[in-house]
This record gives structure tokens, sequence and C-alpha cells, in this order.
């Protein structure tokens, strides 16, 4: 067995990364939550999300350097995994506090979003990022789950930012249905603890992820299994899979869109990871692949629904959002068919996605703002109208739908060539989904970007530079994905493939 | 020997004292019962964390036990009768329509648990381990009860009323989880305390209403 961790590196590291990537969202969540100038917290949101962003580089250029280790006492670690996830996650987070900057200070000035709940957006969104990255990095499971409750609670306070009845009846089901989700992977955890603490006895080692990997096969199997069954519907709750998926829509629908942006980009992802995670090691300890079927169930089911329930939307941000639940399904299905090619393409599927739906959403953003209503009826004429904005959806919807050459095409691309390998009956399903889902974004979208502009339409300044930087991003990862990145999607999926 | 039986016995019977307020907590109509049955729940969850400190040799446990009844037996239901009272709801009385089919499924679920708790009970060597499955089954009817009401408040309970199964759950099989994760998660739970009060009154504000189902409909038409 190929243990996934190397021994904690003893040399000493200029600076060490990971306590400056982690303290920065945090010092810079108590500080915004104390900075009364609405303008000034505009910048100061920049600023952190930007030191957090460089934290996460000097992260993996730590990681390219001496490969995967663990870090303060070992209550931290990064690998191929989990570093490009915490890349990711703080770009995706920078790019979002710029466009929030202007799109935020609209909500203020036109729409009348009162100061001190413009600093309470600003410190949960910082507090958000932390729960992210401290979920993507500790090596324990408790503590895993700690952060994605935190991540969790902080988002709560956001979809209901502003205070409309729709818009605290989605969070209060958010709320709910999270709890419920996130009580059940506890659970799940307990259930882990359980077994492993007969090996550790009654220690944080035994909820530690090298530790677990190390004696995955001592672990009980039907304990495993057991465990396995709650953690797939607490976390799957998170992902959004079908059926548990129904506070998603409202909650993306809802909130502010830099809200709806991060949640679909990034919150998904830290739930999947952790999923995947779990399969790793339940797969090392039953040598069996009923974890893999499991996901591979809720993967196509919340594909097929998604992309059916899209076409009923009439809501612009809750019709993306069924688009996000349809996605987060492929990578379901992906992991769950756990070959290294099915992981890669789950892994870059998961990259692609997180750049072009946030991208979707600062355009869909600007394009409600322009025309004072998400109603997609009341979306018209968008390219004649402001061009950027305009263009920008249609491209975005292009990229998400799996056009060439953009990197949704190469990562569905690798999907089916991983399925016809493995499982060649599934080819017909994820077919079905993604044609019905193409169907309905382009007979939404078309209608709202070409003809005659809407009378109601109004001027908005519009920030395109960090929908440009993901589109681009998108678009060149489809057609080279740079070596390193590769490399660590190699070794990762070999990783999840192999355990 | 014979203390170590009897405090054995002693954590059974807090078991059984844990299903029991279970069903009275999904069988209560009015809300100050509700909280009542709630805050006895946070008290037994004391107790056993108490007994199960006895005979295990985690010394931390006593500190959990101390904390349980300071959080789960006071200071929450504290909090939310407070609030209870400040909104003048607490002659509230929530009519239950199925209640027969709703305690048919309660039932359902308490067999469903003793089925896939007993395989795993079989493995560990815990003093305590037979208590899995009602602890699982205590998880499940939590469950019931968020899911069965329609008042936020009651809602509220049902949610913190899984967080009291999950922490006996913690307790009965592993003695509890190590230190660290036991204070994250007490943490994430005060802060979800401190959102539900937020929720209560922003609610209030725009509803006047702490019904869920009214709460949803006028949502949707706004």
């Amino acid at each position: 067995m190929i243990s996934p961790m190397t021994a904690p590196i003893s040399e000493q590291l200029p600076i060490n990364w990971f306590s400056f990537t982690l303290l920065s969202p945090l010092i810079g969540g108590l500080l915004l939550a104390f900075t009364r100038q609405a303008e000034k917290a505009f910048s100061i949101n920049v600023i952190f999300s930007a030191a957090t962003f460089l934290g996460s580089i000097g992260l993996a250029l730590d990681v390219l350097q001496v490969g995967a280790h663990e870090a303060l006492n070992g209550f931290f670690f990064v690998d191929a995994y989990n570093v490009f996830l915490v890349s990711l996650t703080s770009f995706v987070a920078l790019t979002t506090a710029i466009y929030s900057g202007p799109y935020m200070r609209f909500e203020w000035r036109e729409r009348g979003l009162p100061n001190h709940r413009l600093r309470l957006y600003h410190a949960m969104y910082q507090l958000f990022i932390f729960g992210m990255l401290l979920g993507f990095t500790t090596n324990n499971i408790g503590l895993m789950w700690i952060a994605l409750e935190l991540a969790t609670l902080a988002t709560v306070l956001l979809v209901s930012l502003y205070r409309t009845p729709a818009s605290i009846a989605a969070a209060w089901k958010y709320f709910m249905l999270a709890g419920m989700g996130i009580a059940l992977a506890l659970f799940g955890t307990i259930l882990i603890f359980f077994t492993s603490s007969t090996i550790f006895g009654h220690s944080n080692a035994a909820l530690t992820w090298t530790m677990l990997y190390a004696h995955a096969s001592e672990l009980q199997p039907t304990v495993m299994i057991m465990a396995f069954a709650f953690l797939m519907i607490g976390y799957g709750t998170k992902i959004g899979l079908v059926p548990m998926h129904t506070w998603l829509p409202d909650a993306h629908g809802e909130g502010p869109t830099p809200v709806s942006a991060v949640l679909s980009g990034l919150l998904l992802n830290l739930a999947l990871y952790d999923l995947v995670r779990f399969k790793m090691l339940v797969d090392l300890s039953t040598g069996s692949d009923t974890a893999g079927h499991v996901m591979i169930f809720f993967g196509t089911l919340s594909l097929l629904v998604a992309a059916l329930s899209l076409h009923k939307q009439h809501d612009i941000k809750r019709m993306f959002s069924f688009s996000s639940i349809e996605h987060m399904g492929l990578m379901t299905i992906a992991f769950g068919i756990g070959t290294p090619l099915a992981c890669y393409a789950g892994l870059l599927h998961m990259t692609v996605h997180s750049l072009v739906k946030s991208g979707i959403f600062f355009t869909v953003g600007h394009a409600a703002q322009a025309m004072g209503s998400q109603q997609m009826d009341r979306i018209r004429g968008l390219i004649r109208h402001h061009p950027g904005i305009g263009w920008g959806l249609l491209i975005g919807t292009a990229a998400i739908a799996g056009f060439p050459p953009f990197g949704v095409f190469t990562s569905e691309f690798l999907l089916f060539s991983a399925t016809l390998d493995s499982y060649p009956w599934l080819i017909a399903p994820l077919l079905t989904g993604l044609l019905i889902a193409f169907a309905g974004l382009f007979r939404f979208v078309q209608p709202m970007v070409y003809g005659e502009v809407a009378e109601h339409a109004i001027t908005v300044k519009a920030n395109m530079v960090p929908i440009y930087v993901h589109f681009t991003l998108a678009l060149w990862l489809g057609l080279s994905i740079p070596a390193f990145l590769s490399g660590w999607y190699k070794q990762a999926a070999a990783l999840i493939a192999g355990g | 020997m014979n203390q170590l039986m009897f405090i054995q016995e002693a954590i059974s019977i807090a078991a059984s004292l844990m299903l029991l307020i279970s069903f009275a907590l999904l069988a209560q109509h009015r809300l100050l019962s509700v909280l009542h049955w709630f805050s006895a729940q946070g008290i037994v969850l004391a107790i056993t964390t108490l007994l199960v400190a006895l005979i295990s040799d985690h010394d931390e446990l006593y500190f959990s036990a101390a904390m349980t009844l300071l959080l789960k037996g006071a200071l929450l239901p504290w909090l939310l009768w407070r609030i209870i009272m400040k909104m003048h709801i607490h002659r509230e009385v929530e009519p239950m329509v199925n209640m027969p089919v709703t305690m048919m499924i309660a039932l359902g679920l308490v067999l469903v648990s003793f089925h896939i708790a007993l395989p795993i009970e079989a493995i560990s060597d815990l003093a305590t381990h037979n208590t899995l499955a009602i602890a699982t089954a205590t998880v499940f009817l939590g469950m019931l009860m968020m899911i069965t009401r329609k008042k936020a408040v009651t809602q509220v309970i049902g949610f913190l009323s899984i967080e009291n199964a999950l922490f006996f759950t913690a307790i009965g099989a592993t003695h509890g989880m190590p230190m660290i994760v036991e204070i994250g998660v007490a943490f994430d739970v005060l802060i979800a305390a401190i959102i539900f009060g937020l929720f209560f009154t922003q609610m209030r504000s725009t509803f006047d209403s702490l019904d869920i189902e009214e709460i949803e409909a006028k949502a949707k038409r706004r």
C-alpha cells in the first residue's frame, strides 16, 4: 500500500505560509467588523484577500519544492490534492472581493443597504474564507467538520443580508437543512472515531487523516460503510446533491451576487473535497467499490433532476444554481468511478467549474442590476445595452455548457472516456443530462442577450476585469494545462484512485 | 466491581431516559413544555457524562459534564425562554395533525436504529457500547421533530436536541471526542444559537410571525 503522505519535513521554512494564509482572513475579518467607513472597507477587503492569495501561492511553491508535508505539529497538512484547492479558493476569493467592491457600492448607494450590514457582509466574507481554508488544510476530521460548519454559518447571515421576506425564508431553509445534513456528517465522523479509537486509543491521532490512511486496513469495514452512508447524506446535503438540494437554489437566488459566486464556486467544492477524502479512506478499509457506487448513484440522480429542473426556472440566479447542482453531480460521478483518469477529470472539472460559474454569477449580478430584476423575462437585449455584460454572459454560458475550447469541454471529454472504460452504460444518462441542461441554458440565455433593450434598463458601472480573468483562465485550461498543475492533478488522482 | 456494574446500570437507565425525552419532545403541543423537556434532556446528558467520567480514565469528561450542564441544561434553554417571553408566544400551542402517524414513524425509526447499530456495537469493548442503538434513535427522532414542526422556535429546539443526541452518541460510543473537537463543536453550536436569535428578531420584524409555513407563503407572494 502506498502511503499518501511523506514524513514531516524537519527543515524550517523561511516563512510559515500556513499561519500566514490562515491568519490573514481571520485578522481581516476582525478588522472589517470594526471598520465603519464603507469606502475603506471595500479596499481592506481586497487587501486582505490579496494577502491570503499571496500566502496560498507561497504554500503552493513549498509543495512544488518539498512535496506533501505537515505543519504546526501535524495539525495541518498539504498534499497535491488540497494545495491546488487552497490556491483556487484564495484566488476566487480575491477576484470576488475585487468584484464585490463596485457591486456592493451600488447596493449601498442605490438600493440603500445600511452601513452596519455592509460591515456584517465584509466580516462574514472573510470569516467564510477562513473556514474554507481551515477546512482544506486541516489534518483532523473533527476540525474539518467544524470548519465546514463555520463556513456555512458565516454564509447563512449573508444570504439574508437584504432582509427581504424571500431572503429570510431562504436563509432559514438553508440553515435548517444544512444543520441537519451537517449533524449527520458529525454522526458519521463519530462512527469513524468509534472504530479508529480502538487502534489509536482515545486521542487526536484517531481523527488524523495521515494516521488514518496509514492504518486504514485495520479499520472495521462494517463500521466504515455505515459511517460513509451518514457522511454521504451529510456532506451530500452541502454539495447540493439531489434529493438534499432544496436549500441551494433559494440560498443562491436570494443572497447578494458575490455570495452566490463563492457559494457555488467554493463552498460546494469544500463539501465534495471532504466526501472524497472519506471515500478514499472507506475504499482502503473495505477494499470494495461500494462507496463509489453510492456516489455514482447520487451524482447521476443530481445530474438528471437538476437538468430537468433548470427548464422550470424564472429567476436567473436560481437557473444557474441548478446548473451548479448538475456540475456537482458530474464531479461526484467522476470521483465515484474512481479510476485515475476519472479523478483527473473530476479535479479539472472542479477547477474550471469554480472559475466559470463564479464568472457567470459576476455577469449575472451586473445584468440584474442593469435591468432592475432577477426575473429572466425582464432581462432583454443585454448585448445592445452593455456589450461587456452581454457577451460575458453568452461566453460564460457557452463555457459552462461544455463548448470547446473551454476547460469544461476538456474535463467532460475526459470524464466520458473514463466512463467508457469502466461503466459504458453510464454514458446514456450522462449524455441525456448534459443535453437537457444545454438546451435549457441556451433557451433562457439567448433572449436575454440578443434583441431589443428592455425599456426599464439603467446604466451600471460594470467591473469586467474579474470576469475576463476567470474566462481567460478557463480558456487557457481548455487549450493547455500547465505542467505543474497537471502534475498535481495526476498525483492527486493517483492518491484518490489508489488510496 | 459491584460499583462498576451499578454505574453501568445507571448509564443504561439514562440512555432510556434520553429516548423517552425524545418521544416527549416529539409529542408536546405547548411551546413551554417543549422547552422544559429540552432542558431535561440537557440535564440527563450531563448526568450521563458524569457517570461515564466515573468509569473511564478521561478526566476531561468531568469538565465536559460541567460544561454540558451549564450550556445545554441551563444557558440555551434560558436564552430560548427569554426570547419566547419577550415575543409573547409562551402560550402558543402548535397544532399537530398527524400525531399517530408521526408516532408510528418514530417507532419505526427506533427499530431501524437498533437494526443498524447492533452489529456495530459488538465491535467495541467499552462498558457503554450498548447505548449506541439508543443514541442513533435519538438522532433520528430529533430530525423527525425538525421536519414535522412548523414553528421556528420548535424547529430550533429540534436542531439543538439533535446536537444533544450527537453528544450522547459520542459519550456512549467512544467516551467523548477529543477535547479540541468537542470545544470546537460547542463553539459552533453557540454561534448557531446566536444566529437563531438574530433570525427570530428578523422574522418578527419582517413577518410579525415565527410560523415557517406562513413565512414561506408570504415570501412566495412578495
